[in-house]
């Protein structure tokens, strides 16, 4: 199978990039590691009159810490964050970064790319939303930073301008007590999640002082849903709150039937999902050390 | 759409020989490999990312070639499974899957090979878990997976005994 032809642009740093984009015009695409838009093309639903590569500008696979910041580059693949020991130190990420479709896919896919293609079943979106996320933008020479909240416009649809490049997503590790989790029920590794959350907590003194909870893949993109985060901040998370939690994110939902399921399936999905990410959560918050995979149906 | 758009050069190193040849920028990894360079041992199974039977090595990491244009590997290092059997003498993998049957038609086995090759190189003694980890991104549908753990497990043994042969 091949795409149609197009025009290939070898960018030498992410101003070239943002520049080429801009002379171009919107018939241009940003290539990284293509493991959604080359699939796209191939099948011929995507086909941009030109690519524009990032995989030849040096200095874009950093992952670094500055202070209780994890900086993660354009080119950092997700195969990179399943392995980084400075990721490791924000678990949450782990968990999805180990996840996502099958180890080539990993060894290719980038996280910017994920966030910047805002696939409404994308994995990255809703951890990093259940974090500090801020994504940093560069265009010709001047840059700027968004919060992940308001990066995520619509599904496929981001805030970046059609000639931004991201030049680094910036994470800021939680602090004492917190704990994170990210739960994804997929048919099989290659596949899309069905439904996804992502669940962070902050506990103080046995009392949640903080609570994020995000859903993937039930809506037209990522989400907080903030009646769930309502039924656990200020209170004990026992079992009672965490069960309002989950039938809170079950009504606040908006699943779509096809064929990974109908729609009850899915809110049913959505609860399971939420209670089970935010014991998870608890139980790192504590200090416990929880492997947490994907559940595969 | 009509007009022919210009081949651009492509260096690739492969199972340890040096190749240049222009390519269109459309022309995807597989393709040049087995078109270009003659190395049909790289399957072309589903074309939509899904079957693993294209998976090679690139710089060290595995790919799915069908994924992946020439142009974004250019200048990289590619193992195929044209490059593991050492003349006559084939790899422990190739081996350990002859000897547990973890093969029956083969389409999927260059692939195999190369995941688990990668997954080996990394790892000498994986569990179960990790195996199957592993090879998720690898369908076969005539042996039902069992014997091709099990081929994994008895390769990652023959490549610990010959280490410490070696040592």
């Amino acid at each position: 199978m091949h795409p149609y032809p197009f025009l290939y642009h070898r960018a030498s740093s992410l101003s070239e990039a943002s520049r080429l984009l801009a002379e171009l015009g919107a018939d241009a695409r940003l290539l990284a590691g293509g493991q959604s838009l080359i699939p796209l093309m191939k099948l011929r639903l995507a086909s941009p009159a030109h690519l524009v590569d990032l995989n030849f500008i040096p200095g874009l696979s950093t992952l670094a810490e500055d202070g209780d910041q994890l900086q993660i580059g354009p080119l950092v693949r997700h195969a990179d964050i399943e392995s980084s020991p400075v990721a490791r130190r924000i678990p949450v990420l782990v968990d999805c970064a180990a996840g996502i479709a099958d180890v080539q896919v990993r060894n290719m896919g980038t996280l910017a790319g994920s966030l910047a293609e805002a696939d409404p079943s994308g994995d990255w979106a809703p951890v990093l939303l259940t974090l500090d996320t801020r994504v940093t933008a560069v265009k010709d020479s001047s840059e700027r930073s968004i919060d992940l909240a308001d990066l995520v416009v619509d599904a496929y649809t981001t805030s970046l301008a059609p000639d931004e490049v991201i030049s680094e997503v910036q994470i800021r590790q939680p602090g004492p007590g917190s704990g994170g989790a990210y739960l994804a029920y997929k048919r099989c590794a290659q596949v899309y999640a069905t439904a996804s959350s992502a669940v962070a907590l902050t506990m103080r003194e046995g009392i949640c002082t903080g609570a994020a909870v995000a859903l993937g893949s039930v809506g037209l993109h990522p989400r907080r849903i903030a009646s769930a985060e309502a039924e656990l901040e200020g209170r004990a998370v026992d079992a009672a709150a965490i069960r309002r939690a989950a039938e809170a994110a079950r009504e606040a939902c908006d699943p779509q039937a096809d064929m990974r399921g109908s729609v009850d399936f899915k809110r049913n999905l959505v609860a399971h999902l939420v209670e089970e990410a935010t014991l998870l959560a608890l139980r790192r918050s504590r200090g416990e050390k929880v492997e947490v995979e994907h559940i595969y149906g | 759409m009509a007009e022919a758009i210009e081949p651009l050069p492509v260096r690739l190193k492969v199972n340890g020989e040096l190749h240049e040849r222009r390519t269109e920028p459309r022309t995807l990894l597989v393709d040049f490999l087995r078109d270009q360079l003659r190395l049909t041992g790289t399957h072309i199974g589903c074309e939509t990312s899904y079957c693993g039977a294209c998976t090679v090595l690139l710089n060290g990491k595995s790919v799915k070639s069908c994924t992946v244009f020439a142009m974004q590997a250019d200048g990289g290092e590619i193992l195929t499974v044209e490059g593991l059997a050492e003349g006559a003498e084939l790899h422990p993998l190739q081996e350990a899957f002859s000897e547990e049957h973890g093969l029956q038609c083969g389409f999927c086995t260059p692939g195999l090979l190369l995941s688990s090759y990668q997954l080996l190189s990394r790892n000498d003694r994986p569990t179960d878990r990790q195996i199957r980890k592993a090879v998720a991104g690898n369908l076969c549908r005539c042996t039902g997976y069992q014997n091709i753990f099990k081929a994994i497990r008895q390769a990652s043994e023959k490549m610990r005994d010959e280490t410490k042969a070696a040592e």
